[in-house]
């Protein structure tokens, strides 16, 4: 259990998330999006020839796609992609000081607790307010390895070398819609390189702000950890209540030499107004390990899967997430595990708790190739049901295709009955409290994974979000 | 003020169905009062009602604690003003411990900002434990959760040491138990008698007054309480049996 000083340390909530600062923005790109918005956004970062073509051919993929509304959420339809601005900024760069950060920016962060979250346990920090890093430090210790942490403007500039191989290569531009359109519209984001052996040992965070409304934030990260070496990544975001949908379509690659390790967390807790549509997935060469913690609180709606290809001999898989829908959110979540490589293991946890009118579904896909020999897949998806109007949907796709290869596959679904409810009232919690203590208690073993310092924060917006769900 | 558990013509239905009809008791501090009666007479209706079940609608008469009006509380308010309910089917929380969860309950109790001192709270618990001969192991198990019937009755009384109500309903609390464990729960409730506390004990067995001797006893029938007495009543009906009493009803 952690002192009440660590507690505060890292306490981000609904309530300290819901404020705004008034609109001061250098660059405005304005509402709407045609291949206009797009010169308008390469020029301000004064990109090279390859990557505004890059944009260019996005946005045409994006066009031509269609809304996945055949097999996802009708809600989608409702998002009106003329009535967003696809880049805002103050047209200013990152400083490594938070002194020099813009007073509202400093001031957004010092109220999230982001300094001081950087001085107690973070290797690196980088904070984005709308579409730039307004503020981005890295340990010197570090710098002195070879380790880059740099927003992805400043990556595919000063280090193409590392990033282009990778960059659009393991999500393709037209992997999905969404996609698409982050390809086309991105900034922001963490470029990240670990050179071999460099075992980083405490996280790097990444912070998304979303200040303005009618507004789209589409960070695009590339994460590449180099043979042997080792990384935890860890990305929070908030925006305020506004009355009209926001937007975030992030896409976040991550690639694993081997013997590498990445691990990355996401605590996410969106306001209710924000269509999180978010694409992720990595590639683990031989022997690499790539790990998704992903914790999604908020949102209207999330759809993301994070994946892994495991493309190495022996390369491991893993997707553990905790999905919170509240009355008014859904949260389309899952996992893709491709096996490329024979002996290759993957493992998929997924806890979903819906309260109230909040829905939950899980999509999963487990793919094992014929060809392969020795490969193992787990999964285990549990949901968990507060009060009778919640609903669950599991669509697990399992292929899996050769007799070599051993998978698992459990799902339960549980009720948090009243009379569960009435006894721990009885004991003298409240209905927020005995149902955020039956939220925990689920999700409890899972959270046991998590550096401690997420496992406090997270238990934090459980207790916040089910004590706002009691009327 | 009144340091009583006051209960004035207490009418609650479930589901329109009226059970109880019309209920008077009073239970002072320091008094152990149990409730004898048969199956479906209105004994569990009884202390749920008071826990303030939101199943059961009190249609009428009023119950008082220590001369606060219970039936305007919530539910874990009137826990936190000192009201204990030991279950007779105790519920499980799967994934809670019974530590994290008995912490819970005593953190609820305490001002805003301030924390329950840890070391403290495991040093009261272990002796708890050890009084009613509860394995340790039971601390990082989740609540009552593949609990065997008698661990669980003992988990309850486990719950009212650590609580320390002002009032504790133990409703059943011996069926379930064997003899071993009958004699260790009631020696723990026996020592919490005091001055401070009431007790109602809801049972169907003379055995248990044995050990938890009552200053009253009351018969509960079909919603009313039908007669009082001392300890001899629960003697008596042992050896009669409720028709001698119902007849006489009857009769009446
Ligand atoms: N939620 C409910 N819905 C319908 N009937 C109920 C409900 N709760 C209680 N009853 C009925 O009320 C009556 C009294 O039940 P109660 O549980 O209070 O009896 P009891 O005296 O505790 O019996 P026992 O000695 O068997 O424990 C019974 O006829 C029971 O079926
Ligand atoms: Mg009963």
């Amino acid at each position: 259990m952690a002192d009440s000083a660590t507690l505060e340390a890292v306490n981000i909530d609904n309530e300290a998330g819901n404020f705004t600062y008034p609109e001061d923005y250098e660059h405005d790109a304005g509402y709407g999006l045609t291949a206009d918005t797009i010169d308008y956004i390469s020029d301000i970062k004064k990109e090279a020839d390859w990557i505004r073509e890059f944009r260019h051919k996005a946005l045409k993929s994006f066009n031509n796609k269609p809304m996945p509304t055949h097999w996802a959420s009708k809600d989608l339809e409702n998002i009106v992609f003329d009535n967003i601005r696809y880049y805002l900024s103050k047209g200013q760069k990152p400083t490594r000081s938070w002194d020099e950060v813009p007073d509202d920016v400093k001031e957004t962060f010092e109220r999230l607790g982001i300094p001081e979250k950087e001085r107690k346990f973070l290797a690196g920090v980088e904070a984005q307010f709308d579409s730039e890093a307004a503020y981005s430090n890295v340990k010197e210790s570090l710098e002195k390895e070879g380790v880059i942490f740099v927003n992805s403007t400043e990556g595919l500039r000063e280090h193409p070398e590392l990033f282009k191989k990778w960059f659009g290569k393991v999500i393709p531009t037209g992997d999905n819609k969404f996609s698409a359109l982050n390809s086309a519209v991105f900034s922001g984001g963490s470029f990240i390189y670990v050179p071999p052996g460099v075992k980083v040992a405490h996280p790097l965070q990444a912070y998304f702000r979303i200040n303005a409304e009618n507004f789209g934030q589409f960070e695009r990260t590339l994460i590449v950890v180099d043979e042997g070496a080792e990384v935890t990544y860890m990305e929070g975001c908030t925006a305020p209540k506004f009355e009209t949908a926001t937007l975030h379509s992030a896409v976040v690659e991550l690639v694993a030499m081997k013997d590498a390790k990445i691990q990355y967390i996401t605590v996410q807790n969106w306001s209710n107004n924000v269509f999180n549509l978010v694409t992720k997935r990595g590639m683990a060469h031989e022997n690499a390990e790539i790990r998704w913690i992903d914790c999604n609180i908020g949102s209207r709606l999330t759809m993301k899967y994070p994946g892994v290809i495991m493309k190495g001999r022996k390369a491991r898989g893993e997707v553990i997430s905790i999905a919170l829908a509240n009355d008014g959110q859904h949260q389309d979540t899952g996992a893709k595990m491709i096996h490329a490589a024979d002996e290759t293991t993957s493992n998929v946890v997924s806890k979903s708790i819906s309260v109230g009118e909040g829905r939950s579904t899980y999509r999963g896909q487990v793919h094992i190739p014929k060809h392969l020999k020795g490969c193992k897949n787990n999964t285990e998806c549990d949901a968990l049901l507060i009060n009778s109007n919640s609903r669950t949907d599991t669509y697990p796709a399992i292929t899996v295709r050769g007799n070599q290869h051993a998978t698992q596959h459990e799902a339960s679904v549980s009720q948090v009955s009243e009379d569960q409810i009435f006894y721990m009232q009885q004991r003298g919690l409240s209905e927020g409290e005995a149902m955020s203590l039956s939220v925990n208690g689920f999700v409890n073993d899972l959270v046991r994974e998590f550096p401690m310092e997420y496992s406090v924060e997270l238990k934090r917006l459980i207790d916040m979000e089910m004590e706002g769900s009691v009327g | 003020m009144s340091q009583t558990l006051n209960i004035q013509n207490l009418h609650a239905s479930v589901d329109g169905i009226e059970i109880l009809k019309g209920l008077d008791l009073e239970v002072p501090k320091g008094e152990v009062h149990a409730i004898m009666g048969p199956n479906g007479s209105g004994k569990s209706t009884l202390s749920k009602v008071l826990a303030g079940h939101e199943d059961y609608e009190v249609t009428d008469g009023r119950v008082t604690m220590d001369g606060t009006d219970l039936m305007e509380l919530e539910i874990d308010e009137r826990s936190r003003e000192g009201l204990f309910l030991a279950f007779q089917y105790p519920h499980e929380i799967p994934g809670v411990s019974n530590a994290n969860f008995l912490r819970a309950a005593l953190q609820a109790r305490l001002p805003e900002g301030e924390e329950i001192d840890a070391v403290g709270f495991y040093k009261e618990m272990y002796a708890k434990m050890d009084a009613l001969s509860m394995d340790r192991k039971f601390t990082g198990r989740a609540v009552n959760d593949g609990f065997s019937g008698g661990e669980k009755k003992r988990n309850e009384i486990l719950q009212m040491m650590m609580l320390e109500p002002s009032y504790a309903i133990l409703d059943e609390t011996d069926s379930g138990l064997d003899i071993d464990a009958l004699k260790i729960v009631a020696e723990g409730v026996n020592r919490m008698r005091s001055p401070e506390r009431g007790f109602l004990v809801i049972t169907h067995y003379q055995r248990l007054l044995d050990y938890i001797v009552p200053d009253v006893v009351h018969v509960l029938f079909d919603g009313r309480i039908i007669k009082t007495g001392d300890k001899e009543l629960a003697h008596e009906l042992e050896e009669k049996g409720y028709d001698w009493l119902t007849n006489e009803l009857v009769a009446v």
